[in-house]
């Protein structure tokens, strides 16, 4: 299929017309032949390169109930992504060759995205004993990420020897920084919504003695961190500080960390309920400079999807997490672009370039050069509308911005010169397998 | 009033209102058939997903004194525990013909959820929930210590002046924070003694003062003294070292007992801990509420009962 957008402004302000042909973008320039091409008008809209996502759980294998590599994929096209980074977190784990291979295959059959599967740090995520992180790095997968997220590599001498042998395979090791003693049975932030609600707190210390520590082993061991969705104040200084010496740590945010608080949890919602949890408004300011500033490197959703049962219940009996992969532009756009802080190109940084160089994924390197993968996406941020379930193309409804206007519009998305998202709607699985 | 959810959405006049009609039931218990026939027809829910004999049976009476039927659910043990889910049992409950739900849950939030979840239309009392609140039991400490306070005078009166001190397990306490929330509406000045283990992070933006020094607490002669049920268990949890140190500590023992001022009420929701948080001369004295309290839920239990399932916000069925 040959494409040809027309009027598309790119993330370094200029407007350009792009043939896209045979997956890659073959030219660029004005005046570009429309013969035989499909013609994409995209007069007014900001065009960015194929998002990557570095923090997705796609349930799939094991909890398909809830989402599967397939659904999941659409959801990350709706959402403007093109490569997403499915967490270990499955059934079973994703701690071998196998799984992950499998895990991989079913992202490539689909082809809405690329699909990047993490890898356990420690078999089962039990916490214990190192799972196989070489032949899951040397596998048709290979896995450069590795993670337990959803819980923490807790064990100091254990994330030691993670972060050395992880080295030998150029990977990085992703923590969920959550000291798990300081938050049992943690329900949200704690702080002054928790005392007058009555649920357990997840204090910020819980996050920044880990990451301190980390870092700090980051240091000694001379091989990459990246810490898994920043939530505090106090951990965007511990960042600050250790990349100030030259450690090699990155560090990601979410969409709703960067716009949600606390307060929220008062209407004790489910839909509110994630961990690391929303925290003050004093943190979310936080988060915005920090990313502004780049003491944080990237957006990353921690898309988390749950079957409706998880959430319609009492607080403290639901699930932790909530869907992100179709709202993150608009929730970054409303939270960091409309205040000024985050340019265009910023966003083409932080969410596509930097965690692809991170998860060593290549392709994103040079987006809308000639002869670079087509990766893109076509974005209208003049558009806003109330968020609901017809937003979502995921399995999981449990989006915490139903019934919130957002900004911004996902117009189009093209995976390797194959449309996944045309005028907004999500292509068939037919559409797309035909290219 | 549609729900009785948290005493947080009960304004000065309108918890009077409650505190007053309470009185009016209270009067019913004095009749030679102490029972009106106002809920007649009327069938009242408790939902117990957490055991607590005493406020269910407290809730019960109330209902049978107003001629409400009652039906009981009383899940064993931990509602958390799966299987037993609110959205259903509620459910099926509703599905019986129920006019009013009275739900008791371990998990904080229950009852505003299930208020707000369009599950069922009847009305909700939140009779506990979790480390949240316990309406009721706030408006019965308020009722006790303003008929000790003005006795057959008390209607009509809020708390303007009236100094409270709160002792204990402030952290997983719904009735401190119960308590905190209506009395200081009610014009009260609340004070808390506890240990810092035992204080919510972020209690410093309570409208109240706060201490770890009893024994200054007492010298301090508060109008009322509200003693807390300690539970051993939190030790294990490293909130406390021992029970003895508690004791000494925090607890109203013998010594200190005699040092409180003869005015100073002494209150407990129970049950009580009898030589652990109270000794059992403090708990038996005249100046102990312990059991007025428990009357006083009762008719504060009417009231709510009647209020909420005949909609009505101020007439008195008496």
């Amino acid at each position: 299929m040959t494409i040809l957008i027309r009027g598309a402004r790119l993330p370094d302000g200029t407007t350009t017309e792009l043939v896209i042909d045979h997956g890659v973008v073959a030219e660029r320039g004005t005046g570009l032949s429309a013969a035989g091409a499909m013609v994409i008008d995209a007069e007014g809209l900001q065009a960015l390169p194929g998002l990557v996502d570095l923090h997705t759980h796609l349930r799939e294998p094991g909890f398909e109930q809830s989402e599967t590599v397939l659904t999941g994929s659409r959801a990350a096209a709706a959402g403007g992504f093109t490569a997403v980074h499915a967490m270990a977190n499955t059934s079973p784990v994703q701690d071998t060759a196998g799984v992950v291979e499998q895990v991989a295959s079913l992202g490539d059959h689909h082809g809405y995205v690329t699909v990047r599967p993490v890898g356990a740090v420690t078999r089962g995520l039990a916490g214990e004993q190192l799972s196989e992180i070489g032949a899951m790095a040397q596998s048709r997968a290979g896995v450069r990420v590795f993670s337990d997220d959803g819980k923490c590599v807790h064990d100091a001498l254990l994330m030691r020897r993670a972060l050395e042998y992880v080295r030998s395979f150029n990977g990085v090791v992703a923590q969920h920084a959550q000291e798990p003693r300081l938050t049992e049975g943690a329900q949200m932030n704690e702080g002054v919504v928790s005392a007058e609600l009555g649920l357990a707190g997840w204090p910020a210390v819980a996050e920044e003695a880990i990451i301190a520590r980390d870092v700090l082993l980051a240091q000694t061991t001379g091989a990459r961190l990246h810490i898994c969705h920043l939530s505090t104040a106090g951990s965007v200084e511990v960042i600050r500080w250790a990349k100030s010496r030259g450690i090699a740590v990155t560090a990601e945010v979410t969409p709703h960390h960067l716009l949600l608080t606390d307060e929220l949890a008062r209407s004790y919602d489910a839909r509110y309920k994630v961990n690391p949890p929303l925290r003050r408004d004093e943190d979310v300011h936080a988060l915005r400079e920090a990313l502004a500033d780049g003491t944080i490197d990237i957006v990353a959703t921690d898309h988390a999807p749950h079957p409706i049962e998880s959430k319609e219940c009492a607080w403290q009996e639901a699930s932790f997490g909530m869907v992100g992969l179709e709202s993150a532009l608009n929730v970054v756009q409303q939270s960091v672009v409309d205040t000024g802080q985050l340019g265009w190109s910023d966003i083409a940084r932080v969410l596509s370039r930097t965690p692809a160089e991170i998860g060593r994924l290549s392709g994103y390197e040079r987006p809308f050069d000639v002869g670079s993968p087509a990766h893109l996406t076509l974005y209208d941020p003049a558009a806003s509308s109330i968020f609901s379930v017809d937003h979502l193309a995921g399995k999981g409804a449990n989006s915490p911005y139903l019934g919130r206007e957002l900004p911004g519009r996902v117009v189009a998305t093209i995976y390797g010169g194959v449309p996944t998202v045309l005028d907004g709607s999500v292509r068939s699985a037919e559409e797309v397998a035909r290219g | 009033m549609k729900h009785l959810l948290s005493v947080r959405d009960l304004d000065r006049d309108s918890a009077i209102t409650i505190l007053d009609l309470a009185e009016d039931m209270a009067q019913v218990a004095t009749r030679a058939v102490p029972k009106l026939p106002t809920l007649r027809g009327r069938t009242v829910a408790n939902l117990f997903f957490e055991d607590s004999t005493r406020t269910r049976l407290s809730f019960e009476s109330a209902a049978k004194k107003l001629s409400a039927d009652v039906i009981t659910f009383s899940a064993k043990g931990s509602s958390v525990s799966k299987g037993e889910s609110l959205k259903d049992t509620t459910q099926t409950i509703a599905a019986m013909g129920i006019d009013a739900v009275v739900l008791r849950h371990s998990a904080s939030g229950a009852a505003r959820v299930l208020a707000d979840s369009g599950w069922i239309d009847a009305p909700v009392i939140n009779a506990g929930d979790g480390t949240h609140e316990h309406p009721t039991q706030g408006l019965l400490d308020a009722f006790t210590i303003r008929q000790g306070l003005h006795g057959a005078a008390s209607r009509g009166r809020d708390l303007d002046g009236v100094r409270v001190t709160i002792v204990g397990d402030i952290l997983h306490s719904r009735v401190a924070r119960s308590n905190v929330w209506l009395l200081t509406t009610l014009g009260a000045s609340v004070h808390l003694v506890a240990p810092g283990t035992l204080l919510p992070t972020g209690v410093e933006n309570w409208p109240v003062t706060v201490s770890s020094d009893l024994d200054a607490a007492i010298a301090d002669s508060p109008d009322a003294l509200m003693m807390l049920r300690i539970q051993s268990e939190r030790m294990r949890d490293a909130f406390f070292p021992h029970d003895l140190e508690y004791a000494r500590q925090w607890g109203l023992h013998d010594e200190r007992f005699a040092r409180l001022s003869p005015d100073t009420m002494i209150l407990h929701p129970g049950p009580m801990n009898r030589g652990l948080e109270i000794s059992a001369r403090a708990a038996d004295s005249p100046r102990s509420m312990v059991l007025k309290q428990v009357t006083n839920g009762v008719s504060i239990r009417m009231a709510v009962l009647y209020l909420v399932l005949s909609g009505a916000t101020t007439e008195a069925p008496v």
